[in-house]
């Protein structure tokens, strides 16, 4: 009963109208039509929608500490960049001896001559280790980091732009080839995962599947923070921490908290990525990524979960038409969002939307 | 083998009178031994080459100089030097005609090999300091069994300390394969006075280790020499790539103030995050690109000056931007930093894509200036480059420029007050919106001079300022935000560790390190090197 009191009847009925959408109709219309039927779901509608799943726990995450802490991180793609290297280097592990140089290591490490895994390669031969690390590595970065900025009472464009450089560090540390991740290429070439052939439709619908299901999970899990006195105290802490501080909340735990499952969620959202788009390099980790997130969030609206759902959303399937149709006008599509957002629309498009809705109902 | 050892041994004899009485003996070279420098007997050619030498007289030089160059001619068995097609009597230097049909003698490398020994040693025993300089630094792995002992004996007459040292340097890389411990010992010496990089791999080579990682020589007191003559010249080395590396730093923590310079304008004294900063410096180095290539089509004589013109374009084009961007867009903003950052990111991205498509997304070719080409050696193995020095000297021409505006004029004396007080500014009439308005497109301005400094180091391309805003970000945050002297202090800072780092860890392990230490050191003082003083707890 509890459960159910999370959020409210329309919510939970969306939910339900959204899940039967995305997780029945679409996969029963890609299995039970003929590929050639107009209702045929095609290979790449999957992939792509699976991408905006994970796209969408990214939202979700940055909407907690954004949204709901008012901390701004521009180093969220890091987290979601670790997360995909650690399911990287499952799956590189996974096809061992299936590289064009037939050996047990990866390519790229026979390329830089290398005879043995590094140590931080060990275990990642095992799924179960993976992806315990896929959450523990995240969490461990952001928790060491927040710790100590949060500590020192770093926040605000202050914390922002130190995640900036903590984000440009690891950018350059990726790209290193000697740092045993393939450097600029990142890793690729991947072949199974748990035995499934990723190149098959039916693995990149199960992908597909266990991305949307872990997305709902997201989204109630952050209903339910936002919904319990520890998300009180959150919004306390974006809306005048200090005065919390003086009330006797220890903020530091609350923020650094938050900060850390935002970022395990990340790193999971990341390792559904990679096996959907089959390649992880640094590039996904550049600075201007982690910007874009904010955005994201900025778009659908701060401070609601929904929100960032729908920005997310929004915001990457207008970026996948573009860069099709018009690739040049995609970054002035961007570029304005980022500043007509700002300027007039301060609670995206849930508080257009709330605005009209209310203006309605007066009229 | 005997008529081998004779000669040699008679040229050794030869080179020991040289030295003995070359200084002293004037005998005057007569027209007979003149002549047998350009005699058709190579024997005869090499008696003369050593006889000439040991003359004493002064136009030996010139003798065997001509001779080595092939200017020193035969006319039917006379010797004539020739210059520009014109010939001369080898030693009255008369004008004669009608000798075209001269030959210069045929020289076998014996023949060559001597002339060079005998010219090395009269070079030696020149007077003019600056020739035997040259002639030292020419004996530099020519030294051999046969002239080892006539340069000792050289060694020992020669008063000028710094030819003396390159000369027992040059004696000292031969003796030490001197099977003489004696002469070894005193070769490592000679090697750790001067801790010359030169010698390197000979005193490297000394202390060769076998198979079993034993030394291969088996004197120890020879071994300890050459480990300390070693340790001498890797100090040296040491102290040099330091020099050489600080120089460096000193020039990227210019480039670095030129950059952050404008943002600690905008961000550090207005409080705006302006994401598009990179992009402000950015226009400033396209301006540069624009200027030059008008200079190029229409001003072609006066292309070396084009980078004095391009300088006020790029301070007035970002400048204009600037102040657009803050009337259109930041000024509705105030106050709200986070919006603020994204808003300036978008317009950051609009700036790069339009650059992008008037421009090409390929990197554009900005020249240098003849006067900016070349550099200044500091150091033997130590050039720095004129390009490094203007920038320097540019970064401190813009820092004073910043400086006088801020202490010397009204602009800044009320720049100082909004940002102290914007309310109470503004009761005292400065019309703060205006200001506001001035004070970016000056912070926008400075960013664009610092393009110019950047489009003469590396490459112009639409990117160019998103590889600075996080370095310019860091450096107004190290150095304490709203203080030009921390931006200062924290640029050059910056800038030297990041090269002092760079020979050890690479310059990205380097540029990494940098990173951590700045988010460590923001832990231990947020409030950046030098601090505002302040009691609010939500600053």
């Amino acid at each position: 009963m509890m459960f159910l009191k999370l959020q409210s009847r329309v919510a939970w009925a969306g939910l339900a109208i959204s899940a039967a959408l995305f997780l029945i109709l679409i996969p029963l219309l890609k299995l039970a039509t003929p590929e050639d039927s107009f209702f045929h779901a095609p290979d790449y509608l999957i992939v792509l929608i699976g991408k905006f799943f994970c796209y969408a726990i990214v939202a979700i995450a940055i909407d907690l500490i954004w949204g709901f802490t008012g901390i701004l991180s521009l180093g969220h793609g890091v987290f979601f960049a670790l997360g995909g290297y650690c399911m990287g280097m499952y799956l590189m592990r996974a096809s061992a001896g299936l590289g064009v140089y037939k050996s047990d290591l990866p390519d790229f490490m026979v390329f830089l001559d290398w005879k043995e895994y590094p140590w931080f390669w060990h275990g990642f031969q095992y799924f179960g280790y993976a992806m315990l690390m896929v959450i523990l590595v995240p969490s461990a970065l952001a928790y060491l980091f927040g710790f100590f900025a949060f500590r020192s009472r770093i926040k605000g464009v202050y914390f922002s732009i130190i995640t900036q450089a903590m984000t440009f560090a690891f950018v350059l540390l990726f790209f290193r080839n000697e740092t045993g991740f393939g450097g600029n290429n990142g890793l690729t070439d991947f072949k199974t995962l748990l035995g499934f052939e990723l190149r098959e439709p039916s693995t990149k619908l199960g992908l597909y599947f266990v991305s949307g299901l872990i997305l709902i999970a997201a989204y109630l899990f952050a209903q339910f923070i936002v919904k319990s006195k520890f998300g009180r105290v959150l919004m306390a802490i974006r809306d005048a921490e200090s005065r919390l501080r003086f009330s006797g909340y220890d903020t530091l735990q609350y923020k650094l908290w938050i900060w850390t499952a935002s970022a395990a969620m990340c790193g999971i959202a990341g390792a559904l990525y990679v096996p959907q788009v089959g390649i992880i390099n640094p590039s996904e980790m550049q600075p201007a990524n982690s910007i874009e997130m904010a955005i994201w969030v900025a778009v659908g609206g701060r401070g609601s979960l929904v929100g960032a759902i729908l920005g997310s959303t929004v915001i990457n399937a207008a970026r996948s038409w573009f860069t099709v149709a018009y690739p040049d006008a995609w970054l002035y599509v961007l570029g304005a969002l980022f500043i007509s957002v700002t300027l007039f629309m301060p609670n995206g498009l849930v508080g257009l939307g709330k605005k009209l809705f209310s203006a309605g109902k007066k009229a | 083998m005997f008529k081998l050892l004779l000669g040699k041994f008679r040229r050794m004899l030869s080179l020991c009178l040289l030295l003995g009485f070359s200084l002293s003996s004037h005998a005057e070279i007569s027209a007979e031994l003149a002549n047998k420098l350009v005699s058709s007997n190579r024997a005869e050619i090499r008696d003369a080459i050593d006889a000439v030498a040991n003359s004493g007289d002064p136009k030996a030089i010139i003798l065997l100089n001509a001779l080595e160059d092939g200017s020193l001619k035969s006319a039917s068995g006379t010797a004539v030097i020739e210059k520009d097609g014109h010939f001369f009597d080898a030693l009255s230097n008369n004008e004669l005609t009608g000798l075209e049909s001269a030959k210069a003698p045929m020289l076998n490398n014996v023949v060559r090999r001597s002339l060079d020994s005998a010219l090395g040693f009269l070079k030696l025993t020149s007077k003019d300091d600056t020739i035997r300089m040259q002639a030292a630094e020419s004996m530099f792995g020519q030294i051999n069994d046969e002239n080892a002992v006539a340069v000792r004996s050289i060694i020992e007459k020669e008063s000028n300390a710094a030819i003396k040292s390159k000369l027992l340097l040059a004696l000292a890389s031969f003796d030490i394969q001197s099977p003489d411990k004696e002469k070894k010992l005193a070769a490592f010496s000679a090697i750790e006075n001067t801790g010359d990089s030169q010698l390197k791999a000979l005193v490297e080579s000394a202390l060769a280790k076998d198979e079993n990682g034993a030394y291969v020589e088996q004197d120890e007191a020879v071994i300890a020499a050459a480990k300390s003559a070693l340790s001498a010249i890797k100090n040296k080395e040491l102290i040099l790539s330091i020099c050489a590396n600080s120089l460096y730093g000193l020039s990227l923590g210019s480039v670095l103030l030129l950059a952050a310079l404008g943002l600690a304008i905008t961000f550090g004294l207005m409080g705006v995050i302006n994401m598009a900063h990179g992009e402000m410096i950015m226009l400033g180095a396209y301006s540069t690109f624009v200027v030059q290539n008008l200079f190029k089509s229409y001003l072609p004589n006066y292309f070396d000056y084009y980078l004095l013109a391009a300088v006020p374009v790029a301070f007035i084009f970002p400048a204009i931007i600037g102040a657009a961007v803050e009337r259109s867009v930041i000024r509705f903003l105030y106050g709200r930093p986070l919006e603020t950052l994204l808003a300036t990111w978008g317009i950051s991205l609009l700036l790069i894509q339009t650059v992008r498509l008037v421009f090409g997304a390929q990197n554009v070719e900005v020249a240098n200036p003849a006067w900016l080409s070349g550099g200044l050696e500091l150091l033997p193995n130590l050039t720095f480059p004129y390009s490094r020095i203007a920038t320097i000297g540019f970064a401190i021409f813009v820092v004073s420029l910043v400086w006088v505006i801020f202490q010397k004029t009204t602009l800044g004396l009320q720049v100082r007050a909004v940002s102290q007080n914007r309310a109470m500014a503004a009761c005292m009439g400065i019309n703060t919106g205006r200001l506001d308005c001035m004070t970016f497109a000056l912070g926008s301005g400075i960013a664009g001079l610092g393009g110019v400094v950047l489009s003469q180091l590396g490459n112009v391309g639409p990117e160019l300022g998103q590889a600075y805003i996080v370095d310019s970000f860091m450096v107004v945050v190290l150095g304490g935000v709203g203080k030009i002297a921390g931006t200062i202090a924290g640029a050059l800072g910056l800038g030297v560790i990041n090269k002092l780092l760079e020979p050890t860890f690479g310059a990205v392990l380097g540029k990494i390190l940098v990173l951590v230490f700045i988010i460590l050191f923001i832990q231990k003082r947020p409030q950046g090197i030098f601090a505002m003083k302040g009691r609010e707890v939500d600053a």
